[in-house]
């Protein structure tokens, strides 16, 4: 077994050191009708070759997304990752290390984190972020739990364009928590509904920008209105390259920031792992959940990093934490974190603008299709269209013709009513080709 | 001297002292001196090149939604930003550099392997939404590892979305409040926890919503039996134990626990951190558990990545399996099938399918070692683990020097008595010997824990140069060097951190401190 060192005479010397007979003496605490007589009934041992041959055939039954044109979105996106940053993250003392309990030794991700917060915070607009979260959707979930414990009060408003698994998250979360949850019916455009759905109870309205219809809002008003019914805004963003175009969430008033960053960085990896963002307005901070970083001084004045404020984690706060997470998304911030150093701030805005420039394109084709309508009136790389008949129909035959062809509403909300509408995004691994290719195959299968 | 015909001597000169010298940049030989970016980045430089935007295509459509004041983000070349990442990563321990005994989180080798399949663009290049007909070898995988899971903990069912360990228990004690609801049990409040659990456990349970009472523990760091009868009723909606527990010992009367729990009507969640210490060997479904979490990255060696990503499926009884939450994988007609909606199921724990990268990687680790191996592991991690508490034993006081251990060996302090020295000293102290010290004051019922997991993937070499480093420093310690330890480390990229300082101002992100940094802003 090529991951076990010890050897047979290892093993017999060890045992006469201390003092036990064979193995099974070191298993007698456990009770005799619960120990194994053998191995379970599984596979055996295998070697490199036959592992990687087994995981490879498995690896060939999926239709990846860069073998044709591909228009998925919805909550995670498809963008270029520079070869420099697979490579660093996998530098073994980023790869094998784990959180900084002792931070002497843990500088490297100390630091990273706390450059990691300083980018998101600035991304977001925000005074203050944490090391990350998950992913969007638990960030989302966490935020609203914060807002109830900052207001003490016990409902939240969900909007009509928030991405409905972050809806079933979140309600997952907060029900089992005893808060109430009111997600909105699904609308393409209408997140400021939130407000006359506020009440002396609601603890926060939870908005998306841009939604999952694409449409992006300037939320400044909702915040404004919030608040002044003693409620906080949560912004939730699902596509971090948006920050480089869009006017960020707190420019425009959030009291805290829940975003998916996995469009930085990292791959799409079949839904995870990815790495939540979360911001939030400085006075607010002690209730935030997770891991924070922090700068200090060693004994002889340096500079250096530790993991801070710490009362208020589950390791230390017990049943009174904030909340019960233990790890960040470590490696997946670290990813963000070189990508978005290599793209720095004239980088992110050329991506966001090539996102945005080949949306456009994929509109205009798209509002050009007899019988499909454009919905969304104003986007960033995202745009929902409706189309006669069914769209997971559409999506379905394209798929048998090698073109994955958006995601239609009906698998994120079949109840909804909403059959006929397609969420398709552009990124900049977009080419015109692809879009021309969408264009005259959905036009083929629309043919009467 | 020794010289060269250039006149260039070939011997060092060893009359000249290495101490005092200190250096003029703070870099230390191989160890650079490392600014931020916000330090070393142009405002305007970029380390990637992107083509055009059409001016026909700008963002003239989107009004004043643009961002128009600066983000403030600097930005490196690419060999900058290679640099900067890899001086930074020389500052961190890392089980590939030496042991990370680190007590209840399972440091073991991570296989390059793994790494390698999971990314396969097969897997890494897949989106969570694409029609199930175009991934039906992820949904296979995710299927099969699945089933690995169940036939190694004996447990009919695994809900796979949740995101690490702490997500897990979040996911099991979900699953136990829905069956409480669903039949009709709405006075079940409470949430008994060892006072020796993982911080996670109460908060989990109390995040949720449950008061949590504490579970008193023997003098022979088990669960009290009488103590945990008292305190079960008809107000007890489950019992968070971790087996082997935190002390690091097999929970001999963990079936008793069971039979006392599910006859109280409460569901027995099982902490599963410790896995790695009986996998191959005993199915927690044997010993009455109803719920467990499964850390992919500790038992199934995803690597921890400087604080996750983790994943934390949860295996689940059959009383429990109804209501897992959505989405999971079934076999259908045509093939696997996702499922999203289930009016059964408790809800979602995240948008999608779950860790998948880390799900490639934990299957690839399984596959490696087959049923044989991961017994192996088991045995292994266990003998090396009551090696070093047999070694240590004769200069530390074990915490419970009676019987073996399971796969960490826990200590106290009671040897420092009298010394000047603290468990966070010594701790310190081994950090100049090159070794990452192990988990210090855990668990909290042991005066100074110091709580040590070598598992399976250390050589007996490596165990002896650890055992004899801590018999060594165990010895300084007596012998009264105290400075040794109490200015510990010396030999870190820093010395001991201030992390009073760092909570009573905190300072989360970097600002311009100095007027010309203000001024490049």
């Amino acid at each position: 077994m090529r991951y076990l060192p010890l050897t047979p005479d290892d093993r017999s010397q060890m045992l006469a050191v201390i003092g036990a007979p064979d193995i099974d003496a070191l298993f007698v605490d456990v009770p005799a009708e619960a120990r194994l007589p053998g191995p379970v009934d599984l596979p055996h041992v295998q070697g490199e070759l036959e592992v990687e041959r087994h995981l490879s055939r498995l690896a060939r039954r999926n239709r990846t997304a860069g073998e044709g044109p591909f228009f998925c979105g919805a909550g995670a996106y498809r963008h270029h990752v520079p070869a420099t940053v697979d490579h660093l993250i996998q530098r073994s003392e980023f790869l094998t290390s784990y959180t900084p309990y002792q931070p002497e030794i843990a500088q490297g991700t100390l630091q990273v984190l706390f450059e990691f917060q300083t980018q998101v915070a600035r991304l977001t607009g925000m005074e203050v972020a944490n090391a990350s979260l998950y992913d969007g959707s638990t960030a989302t979930a966490e935020a609203v739990m914060m807002a109830a414990r900052i207001t003490r009060r016990t409902r939240a408003v969900l909007s009509p364009g928030l991405h409905p698994h972050y809806a079933a998250t979140v309600r997952t979360m907060a029900e089992a928590a005893g808060l109430t949850v009111e997600a909105l019916p699904m609308a393409v455009d209408a997140e400021a509904e939130v407000l006359g759905a506020l009440d002396a109870d609601t603890a926060c309205v939870v908005v998306q920008t841009p939604n999952l219809f694409g449409t992006a809002t300037d939320v400044t008003k909702i915040g404004e209105a919030a608040r002044a019914a003693g409620a906080l805004m949560i912004v939730v963003t699902t596509e971090a390259v948006s920050f480089g175009l869009l006017k960020s969430p707190g420019a425009m008033g959030a009291d805290i920031v829940a975003a998916e960053g996995q469009s930085i960085g990292n791959g799409l990896n079949f839904g995870g792992p990815y790495v939540g963002l979360f911001a939030v307005r400085e006075k607010h901070l002690r209730q935030a959940p997770g891991r924070l970083c922090g700068e200090t001084v060693d004994a002889e004045g340096r500079r250096g990093f530790v993991l801070t404020l710490s009362t208020r984690e589950q390791h230390i706060r017990r049943d009174k934490a904030t909340s019960n997470i233990c790890t960040n998304s470590g490696l997946c911030a670290l990813a963000f974190s070189i990508h978005m150093s290599l793209l720095g701030e004239t980088g992110l805005r050329q991506l966001a603008a090539l996102n945005h420039a080949r949306a456009r394109t994929l509109k205009a084709a798209m509002a050009a299709l007899p019988g499909v309508e454009v919905l969304t009136p104003r986007f960033f790389n995202e745009i929902a269209v409706r189309v006669p008949g069914n769209a997971a129909d559409l999506v379905e035959t394209l798929a048998g013709n090698g073109i994955l062809a958006g995601v239609p509403l009906s698998r994120l909300a079949p109840e909804a009513g909403m059959d006929d509408i397609l969420l398709l995004a552009a990124t900049e691994t977009t080419l015109d080709t692809d879009i021309q290719i969408l264009s005259r195959a959905i036009s083929k299968v629309l043919a009467p | 001297m020794s010289m060269l015909s250039t006149g260039r001597p070939t011997r060092p000169d060893a009359t000249v002292s290495t101490d005092a010298h200190a250096t003029l940049t703070g870099g230390e030989g191989l160890l650079q001196h490392e600014p931020l970016i916000f330090e070393l980045g142009g405002w305007d430089k970029t380390g990637v090149d992107l083509p055009p935007v059409p001016d026909a295509l700008g963002a003239d459509d989107l009004g004043d939604l643009v961002r128009a004041e600066p983000i403030g983000l600097p930005g490196l070349s690419e060999p900058e930003t290679v640099r900067h990442y890899v001086r930074l990563s020389q500052q961190n321990h890392a089980i590939d550099l030496a042991l990370y005994p680190l007590g209840s989180c399972t440091m073991k080798h991570n296989p390059r392997l793994n790494e390698k399949m999971a990314r396969l663009p097969g897997f890494a290049d897949l989106h969570p939404l694409q029609p199930v007909s175009t991934v039906q070898g992820a949904l296979q995988l995710i299927d099969e590892l699945a089933h690995w899971l169940k036939t190694l903990t004996g447990l009919p069912a695994v809900a796979m979305t949740p995101k690490a360990g702490a997500h897990g228990e979040l996911c099991g004690i979900l699953a136990i409040q829905a069956a409480h609801r669903a039949r009709g049990d709405a006075a079940r409040t409470t949430v008994l926890v060892p006072t020796s659990a993982h911080g996670t456990n109460p908060a989990t349970a109390a995040f949720v919503g449950y008061q949590v009472q504490e579970i008193a523990q023997t003098v022979d760091g088990r669960v009290d039996l009488a103590d945990l009868e008292a305190k079960l009723g008809s107000h007890v909606a489950a019992i968070m134990v971790t087996n082997p527990n935190t002390c690091g010992l097999f929970e001999r009367d963990i079936r008793e626990i069971a039979r006392l729990t599910h006859a109280a009507g409460a569901f027995f969640y099982c902490d599963g951190a410790n896995f790695n210490a009986i996998v191959g060997r005993v199915r927690p479904g044997d010993l009455g558990v109803d719920a467990m979490h499964i850390n992919l990255h500790k038992t199934f060696s995803t690597p921890h990545g400087g604080g996750g990503p983790g994943a934390g499926p949860v295996v689940l009884s059959e009383a429990l399996a109804p209501y897992a939450p959505t989405p999971y994988v079934t076999h259908g007609p045509g093939g696997f099938e996702l499922v999203e909606e289930d009016a059964l199921a408790f809800g979602r724990m995240c948008a999608f399918n779950g860790q998948m990268g880390m799900f490639v990687r934990a299957y690839a680790y399984m596959l490696s070692h087959g049923a044989d191996g991961l017994r192996q592991v088991a045995e292994d991690a266990v003998l090396n683990a009551n090696y070093v508490k047999a070694r240590l034993s004769a200069v530390m006081t074990p915490a419970f020097p009676d019987g073996p251990c399971m796969h960490e060996a826990l200590f106290d302090d009671r040897w420092l008595e009298g010394t000047g020295v603290t468990t966070l000293d010594f701790a310190k102290a081994m950090i100049d010997e090159g070794f990452h010290p192990m988990t210090m004051y855990f668990p909290l019922v042991v005066h100074g824990a110091m709580l040590i997991e070598p598992t399976e993937t250390e050589s007996k070499a490596e165990l002896d140069r650890f055992c004899d480093m801590v018999t060594a420093l165990a010895g300084a310690a007596k012998a009264g060097d105290v400075a040794r330890f109490t200015g510990a480390p010396y030999h870190a990229p820093r010395r001991r951190l201030d992390e009073t300082q760092a909570a009573r101002r905190p300072r989360l992100k970097w600002t311009p401190s100095s007027p010309e940094a203000v001024a490049a802003e």
